[in-house]
């Protein structure tokens, strides 16, 4: 198959689109994130984000996170129209500092967990969850 | 109140002084995010729980602060430190102003 | 729109990994540690010339999903069995009676009832689905206004109803009084509908095991009823997923309830006789 200069284009282009979006998607993430940090550096250990490479459905995806130590951990779907999903504060009387949910993917995305540790330093996980569009799925 | 509103809890009946224990909730609650629209394209306004806590003896084991993106009949597994018999309350905050409430008792085994 | 591309592409880029996992897995369901669920077993004899084996709806859908029935307290679907079991026990009706006036104790009761319908009616001289029974005993014992037919207090009885009868083989008549329905209803599996012209069985006898877009054709059992669904989070009936079925052949479809949709209840559950009754079940 020849490419004609058209195709190419088209081709660039929708590589274009696809780098690009992200970003612009990010910023209500972007916000969040300096809301709950203040604006502090993010440590990439100590905090464990499971989730699974390929949600079924975008509808209920389960994910647990987990930090020792955290007092709280806060999660984003970086790609749905609204960033935010959970924040799980951990009180005194909290056993390991883990919890579990089923969340709501909009689409294939990166999740980010980011925990705040007792001693006020923050850390993150992040994790790519491809959500899978149904078959007739009636 | 919301219809058909029913909270499920999984905990313990009985534990050992200081052991952490694993707790299972769920609660059927459509969740709506706000997002959808409807037949005729207007809105769907957002109705959701937006905040789960669970205490026990009056002190915190988790406080959760949910968003939209938490599925239809949300589902929570933790754990909790057990110092003492007494009582888990799990509480559920709609939007609407409704508070769902359970309590389980443990014992000291 | 780019969004929506983003996920095209996605997609197209899963697809390729996927097909190499054509078949249904090798994962064995044990509920809740204890009870074991049986999955895949010999077909009955009247499908030995279309195919060996039958599997459950489950075999073929992600770890995951998966994971949310193998216990109770992480199966959505129960917390409507719960419900039931509220409506198990309300009274209502002129006769003033619940089910449990008479059903007592559901867990002893209702065992093994799911397993073996739909079934003759010999008194009514017809073919009934457990929600027709649900129905003619609201109206003829309590004097209770009977529920619609689809309607989420009939899911959730029916839930209650078939978790008394999990692990049990499912075992429908097919012959006798039935036979008639069930050859009405096996015409119908194998009939095209639709613009797109598909049968049940171009999917789920032919197809089962491959791919249709990102989603595991199943066989189409319907052991595992009602379903939670992930893609809606509540709780399907049997004749709304015929429906739902139908209505992506581009064709007209059938009412819930209807004597067609009885009928090929009754065949499709035939299939499956020998799988365990999994009802309330998770899928995508």
């Amino acid at each position: 198959m020849e490419f004609t200069r058209r195709d190419t284009l088209a081709i660039g282009m929708g590589a274009v689109a696809i780098t690009v979006l992200p970003f612009r998607v990010n910023a209500a993430a972007e916000e969040a994130i300096s809301a709950f940090t203040g604006g502090a550096d993010i440590a990439e250990t100590g905090v464990t984000l499971i989730a699974p490479e390929i949600a079924e459905n975008g509808n209920t995806v389960p994910i647990g996170v987990e930090a020792e130590g955290a007092v709280a951990i806060m999660v984003l779907a970086m790609g749905n129209p609204t960033p935010g999903v959970a924040t799980f504060t951990f009180g005194e009387l909290a056993g390991a500092h883990s919890a579990s949910t089923r969340i709501r993917l909009a689409g294939t995305q990166d999740l980010v967990a980011i925990a705040q540790m007792a001693d006020g330093s923050f850390a993150k996980a992040s994790s790519n969850v491809k959500v899978t569009i149904g078959g007739c799925g009636g | 109140m919301a219809e058909g509103v029913k909270p499920r809890v999984k905990a313990p009946s009985s534990a050992a002084a200081g052991e952490a224990v694993v707790l299972k909730t769920l609660i059927s609650h459509q969740m709506e995010s706000g997002q959808r629209k409807n037949a005729d394209g207007t809105p769907i306004p957002r109705s959701i729980i937006n905040r789960f806590t669970c205490e026990f003896n009056g002190k915190s084991v988790i406080d959760v602060k949910m968003e939209p993106a938490i599925s239809t009949n949300p589902y929570f597994e933790f754990e909790a430190v057990i110092p003492e018999a007494g009582d888990l309350k799990f509480t559920w905050y709609d939007d609407d102003g409704d508070v769902y409430e359970d309590v389980k008792s443990v014992a000291i085994a | 729109m780019k969004f929506k591309a983003m996920t095209a592409i996605a997609a197209l880029l899963l697809s390729v990994p996927a097909m190499s996992l054509a078949d249904p897995d090798e994962d064995q369901l044990v509920l809740n540690g204890e009870m074991e669920s049986v999955t895949e077993t010999a077909a009955p004899a009247h499908l030995s010339d279309v195919l060996d084996t039958i599997y459950s709806g489950w075999r073929f859908r992600e770890n995951e999903t998966q994971a949310l029935q193998m216990d109770d307290f992480d199966n959505p679907g129960m917390i409507f069995a719960d419900l039931g079991l509220d409506q198990w026990n309300a009274v209502e009706g002129e006769e003033g009676k619940s089910c449990a006036s008479c059903h007592d104790d559901v867990t002893e009761s209702m065992k093994g009832v799911r397993a073996v319908y739909p079934k003759w009616n010999e008194a009514a001289g017809e073919v009934r689905t457990l929600a027709m029974q649900i129905n003619d005993c609201r109206e003829t014992n309590m004097q209770a206004e009977p529920y619609k037919y689809n309607s989420t207090q009939m899911t959730n009885m029916e839930a209650l109803i078939s978790v008394q009868s999990r692990g049990m083989p499912v075992n429908v008549a097919i012959d006798g009084p039935v036979q008639a329905t069930w050859e009405a209803g096996k015409e119908m599996y194998y009939t095209r509908f639709g613009q797109l012209e598909l049968s049940c069985a171009n999917c789920h006898e032919d197809n089962y095991g491959n791919m249709i877009r990102a989603d595991h054709l199943s066989q189409g059992q319907i052991n595992g009823f009602p379903t939670y669904r992930l893609k809606n989070a509540k709780l399907n009936q049997t004749h709304d997923r015929f429906r739902g079925c139908i209505r992506d052949t581009r064709g007209h479809t059938f009412d819930v309830g209807s004597p067609e949709f009885v009928a090929l209840e009754l065949y499709v559950a035939s299939r499956g006789n020998g799988l365990s009754v999994e009802g309330p079940s998770v899928r995508n």
